[in-house]
């Protein structure tokens, strides 16, 4: 048999979340949901794990600033020792506060980018990669919830309970 | 639901007024400072700094209305109730330039011998700094001033919370007409307030000082208010609500004032570290002296201020679980906001008293403890004389369900 995937389209983030706690309850599982805008409390309920981007974005940062702190010292005060705006002292910490600016600009700049490189790799949208996204509407004003049969044995059910919701319209195919 | 001050709240701060004017006047006694300049000038410390608190609450208060925010509709009440220290505040700081106007206490350098001072005919006491800020710095002009910060402050104070109370009883059409119409007056203060504020620092704080300046004073003593703001109303959400009222404060809106405390410990530390950058960088005789004596005679004070205002919410607030736990958060923020009242003595203390400021002692700490104790009755008092939770607001609904 072959494998069957349903995407229930919603006009409304609360009508979808709605839905998911409803099939959820009944023993579902929900495979993934597709929204042009981050839905608030949907993760708890669909049962996505807390994301790490934090601990990830935190990691970059802490490597721009010793990274920063460590290339100011060779360049400064080791390799070729520096005097601007009278301040010859040549001791790493007596100079820090002019360090700090880049310092902060370098954590931000790895920050950042590693971030954004980080999510896309993650989410899988690098430039390039095939799109997918099941329904070019969900960049828009839709919302669909996805559910596959190779996660619930009765997907007949599921669209049963799927169609008790305020879905807009119900979509299957096979893969 | 409303709130009634409990009997162990109230021991305490009577306790805490009762030992801290105790610890006071044993620190007057010891006072020896010509005009007792250092008891003027702790005075002054302890009142702006409380008068910060509540003058801080009440942007962040327009603040809400202005970006019309709906998650923090279920902890307005706690807001209005700190702005209610706001009079209180003013009486102290406007006693203490009171004194110093008719010549009590000479915190205020510029203002005593004012004649004497841009006479160029005396040379003896002829400063040319002060007559070239004559402009700015002369009596009457700072007294209009000094009026016009605190009527706008009060009045609008006043306005909002009066507002806050009537929509209590309002709904539909009326209720949001009045939604609106506090938009309005929340966009007419921040832009008061921008001007207000930034002046109000130059006069009362950066004056002490007398012949130095930084421009970017105003904006750093305002952050300084800002975050002892989210601060207290941090503490106080955490500890209504450990006490039953508050029901519908969810981690989430628990989570959204720590991470108000995180950022702007972040906005005053850049605004400090700026200011401290460009001086320490340009290295200008007239404007080092302001480091100079702060770092050669209190180090301690300093650094170890800057250390807990900046290092101690990085390291501590960064992550999510933190700022949903309870107990850590109280225990951070009570850090933070005795770090925010070391702030505040730095500023003060060393212009107002130069080497006869010794570091922080009993008549500075008493005075916390008594200001402590009344402006923790005075904000209870007020919390008691209207529902916690509101009763109408267009985003009632929306701050029930805050998730993030």
């Amino acid at each position: 048999m072959a494998n069957k995937v349903v995407y229930a389209v919603y006009e409304d983030p609360e009508l979808l979340k709605d839905a998911a706690r409803k099939l959820v309850t009944a023993g579902v599982k929900v495979r993934d949901v597709f929204s042009p805008f981050p839905v608030h409390g949907l993760d708890p309920i669909i049962g996505i794990k807390r994301t790490r981007l934090g601990i990830v974005s935190f990691m970059f940062g802490i490597t721009g600033t010793s990274l920063a702190l460590l290339g100011m010292w060779y360049f400064m005060i080791h390799d070729w020792p520096m005097d601007i705006g009278g301040k010859p002292s040549f001791h790493f910490y007596q100079n820090l506060p002019a360090f700090i600016p880049i310092t902060f600009e370098f954590t931000v700049l790895c920050a950042a980018h590693g971030m954004a490189i980080t999510y896309l790799i993650r989410n899988k949208t690098l430039p390039g990669m095939p799109p997918r996204n099941p329904d070019p509407r969900t960049t828009d004003d839709k919302f669909i919830l996805e559910v596959r049969s190779e996660d619930n044995g009765d997907i007949d059910g599921v669209v049963g309970l799927l169609r008790g919701t305020s879905v807009y319209e119900i979509n299957e195919r096979q893969y | 639901m409303n709130f009634t001050i409990s009997k162990r709240a109230r021991t305490i701060s009577m306790a805490l007024i009762v030992i801290g004017v105790v610890a006071a006047l044993i620190g007057i006694l010891g006072d020896h400072s010509e005009h007792h300049q250092r008891t003027w000038a702790s005075l002054f410390v302890n009142g702006f700094f409380f008068f910060g608190i509540a003058l801080g609450t009440l942007y962040f208060f327009a603040l809400q209305y202005v970006t019309e925010s709906s998650w923090s509709v279920m902890v307005k009440r706690v807001y209005e109730g700190i702005m209610s220290f706001l009079p209180i505040g003013a009486i102290v700081v406007v006693v203490v330039l009171l004194a110093g106007a008719f010549g009590v206490n000479h915190i205020w350098h510029w203002m005593a011998h004012e004649t004497r001072v841009l006479d160029e005919a005396s040379p003896n006491a002829y400063d040319p700094v002060i007559a070239h800020k004559a402009g700015w710095l002369v009596p009457i002009f700072f007294w209009m001033r000094t009026i016009v910060y605190l009527s706008v402050f009060i009045l609008f104070a006043r306005w909002f919370r009066r507002q806050s109370l009537a929509m209590d009883q309002q709904t539909g059409d009326t209720l949001l007409a009045n939604h609106f119409r506090n938009y309005r007056r929340g966009v007419a203060f921040i832009v008061l307030f921008a001007f207000c504020s930034t002046a109000m620092a130059w006069d009362w704080i950066m004056s002490i000082d007398t012949h130095w300046f930084s421009t970017l004073f105003g904006w750093y003593v305002f952050s300084g208010m800002w975050v002892s703001a989210m601060i207290t109303a941090l503490i106080l959400v955490l500890y209504l609500r450990r006490k039953g009222y508050l029901p519908q404060v969810n981690n989430s809106h628990v989570h959204d004032m720590g991470k108000w405390v995180f950022a702007i410990s972040f906005l005053w530390s850049y605004l400090w570290f700026s200011q401290f950058m460009l001086i320490w960088y340009a290295d200008i005789p007239e404007e080092v002296i302001y480091y100079q004596i702060r770092i050669n005679e209190h180090p301690w004070l300093l650094w170890g201020m800057f250390f807990v205002n900046f290092a101690i919410p990085m390291v501590l607030l960064m992550s999510r679980d933190a700022k949903r736990n309870p107990r850590f958060l109280i225990t951070v923020a009570t850090i933070i906001f005795f770090g925010h009242w070391c702030d505040v003595v730095q500023l003060v203390m060393p212009g107002a008293l130069g080497e006869h400021f010794d570091g922080i002692g009993t008549l500075e700490l008493g005075m916390l403890a008594a200001f402590l104790g009344v402006f923790i009755i005075t904000v209870l008092n007020a919390l008691t004389k209207a529902p916690l939770t509101p009763v109408h607001h267009p985003y009632l609904d929306e701050s029930v369900h805050h998730h993030t």
